[in-house]
């Protein structure tokens, strides 16, 4: 029996740990961010938070072509980002890891922050304003009531931001410049060997992913199903006695 | 939250273990470089930085794409060592620009060829010509060529082309493909009668039995005179492998793939 790295090629491992990574990186770093937009866009009243939804909705029908022009303009070496990060680290930051992940945080916004602001919109009225009346503050609120009701829509974002960077091709291949070990991720990798004519490794690296992005989904949906609201209500509940 | 999903979170944890172990990683001997490849390479250079490898403990990481795309991005600040371009033009613009170390070296000389796959109507004997009954029958749906405005061999193709009469009936035909490679495997795919493609790739052992080919006459085109050149960032490891691919071994690796060789 042949042993998993004899198997896999070099090639293969590495730009599967960069997927990995970028991934992990992007889900994880834009989870601030995403739980700040989703719980203002989910509460607020002002009238331009039409403009921002707008806003944040663009990369999902933006085409990847346009995102990665503006993307290698505002990163590129003759923007004040890219002059600032050359100056400090001494690398570019269009085709370097650091440029794929900056692009990645922000084509995955409306992936990060659509869950987030839907569980928060779910909370009933009744229970912020009774926190309020409680005398909690606005982050008591948040950690002891809006965070136990709303963390199956936050773990979906996690997983939606995961798996959607896993299969993004388009900017990365754009802003990275499909450099081994530095930005191939898998989608890239299988795109070069379809172009390499090695139709057998790309057979098994797709059928890796598509395998992986479909329980990624199944994952999601079961835990968006799951919403243990009476259990969640409770502990609500408890949280606001516990003050 | 923690009560909720202890395993879940065991999972997370190694996972993300894992991916931070081996993202990334290289042999902890020899120094790592990047090297952008004009696609006709696509096999010819994988032999080569086997050969290279093995000798020397470095590690070479190889982009193939167009030259015209490689020539922008490396203007943009790509971090690659070592450009191999597929024609003088592109290598001449960087050098101008001051992001190269010299003029660099030419190191091939490139041929197209005419392909078609089997079970293709396009019969490769009968030339370029071959194609224009074909076309005027509506036998032929697609001729795959690369992109002519950032690949040189797709310039190539469409100087042959139009050299023999053929340009103007292929126009809805044809498929551009992003780079020589592309081209090669949208002439293979059988959703195209053929293409004028790489004779590097034609001559490569994915192409064998696969169809037939004929090699279009270089009075047809202006020569291939394919040059590589060291970037300004260029390491000690990325000059020796610049070396190596200067060397009668690797040029007779070259010659194998059907390239044309300069005189050194």
């Amino acid at each position: 029996m042949a042993l998993p790295c004899q198997i896999l090629e070099m090639s293969e491992f590495t730009s599967f740990g960069l997927s990995l990574k970028l991934a992990f990186l992007t889900a994880l770093g834009l989870l601030p961010l995403a739980l700040f937009l989703g719980r203002f866009l989910a509460f607020s009243q002002k009238n331009w938070r039409g403009f921002c939804e707008a806003g944040l909705m663009l990369p999902l029908v933006l085409p990847p072509t346009v995102m990665g022009y503006y993307l290698l303009l505002g990163l590129g070496q003759n923007s004040w980002l890219g002059g600032i990060y050359a100056a400090i680290s001494g690398k570019t930051l269009v085709f370097s890891f650091e440029g794929i992940l900056l692009a990645s945080w922000l084509f995955n916004l409306p992936f990060a922050v659509q869950p987030i602001q839907r569980a928060f919109a779910a909370i009933p009225h009744e229970i912020r304003e009774a926190a309020a009346c409680c005398g909690l503050s606005n982050w008591q609120a948040f950690w002891r009531v809006e965070w136990p009701l709303a963390w199956p829509g936050i773990l979906s974002s996690l997983l939606l931001c995961f798996a959607h960077t896993l299969g993004e091709f388009g900017v990365v291949l754009m802003v990275g410049g499909n450099i081994p070990g530095e930005t191939q991720t898998l989608s890239l990798l299988i795109y070069d060997k379809v172009q390499a004519l090695d139709f057998q490794g790309a057979r098994g690296l797709s059928l890796g992913l598509l395998v992986f992005s479909f329980l990624s989904l199944a994952a999601m949906s079961r835990l968006e199903k799951r919403k243990p609201v009476q259990r969640t209500l409770s502990w609500a509940a408890q949280g606001v006695e516990d003050v | 939250m923690k009560r909720l999903h202890p395993q879940l979170f065991q999972v997370v944890l190694k996972a993300l273990v894992f991916c931070f172990l081996f993202a990334g990683t290289s042999p902890a001997w020899g120094e790592d470089f990047s090297v952008a490849a004009a696609s006709d390479l696509q096999f010819a250079l994988r032999e080569l930085i086997h050969g290279f490898e093995a000798q020397s403990g470095h590690h070479v990481r190889v982009s193939f794409g167009s030259s015209g795309q490689f020539c922008s991005q490396i203007q943009q600040g790509a971090p690659y060592a070592l450009f191999l371009s597929a024609d003088q033009h592109y290598v001449n613009l960087l050098l101008e620009k001051g992001l190269t170390r010299d003029h660099g070296v030419l190191y091939a000389q490139g041929r197209i060829a005419l392909f078609a796959p089997q079970g293709s109507v396009l019969k490769v004997e009968k030339g370029l010509a071959g194609l224009l009954p074909l076309l005027a029958a509506g036998k032929i749906r697609h001729f795959a060529i690369a992109n002519p405005q950032h690949a040189p061999y797709g310039r190539a193709a469409k100087q042959a082309l139009l050299a023999a009469g053929v340009w103007n009936a292929l126009q809805g035909h044809l498929l551009m493909a992003e780079n020589a490679s592309q081209a090669a495997q949208f002439s293979l795919s059988g959703s195209s009668e053929g293409g004028l493609i790489p004779l590097s790739l034609v001559l490569a052992p994915a192409f064998k039995n696969k169809g037939r080919f004929l090699l279009v006459p270089e009075n047809l085109h202006a020569p291939l005179l394919q040059r590589m050149v060291l970037l300004k960032n260029a390491s000690r490891a990325a000059q020796d492998f610049y070396l190596y691919l200067q060397t009668g071994r690797a040029r007779q690796v070259l010659m194998r793939y059907g390239f044309a060789l300069p005189d050194s």
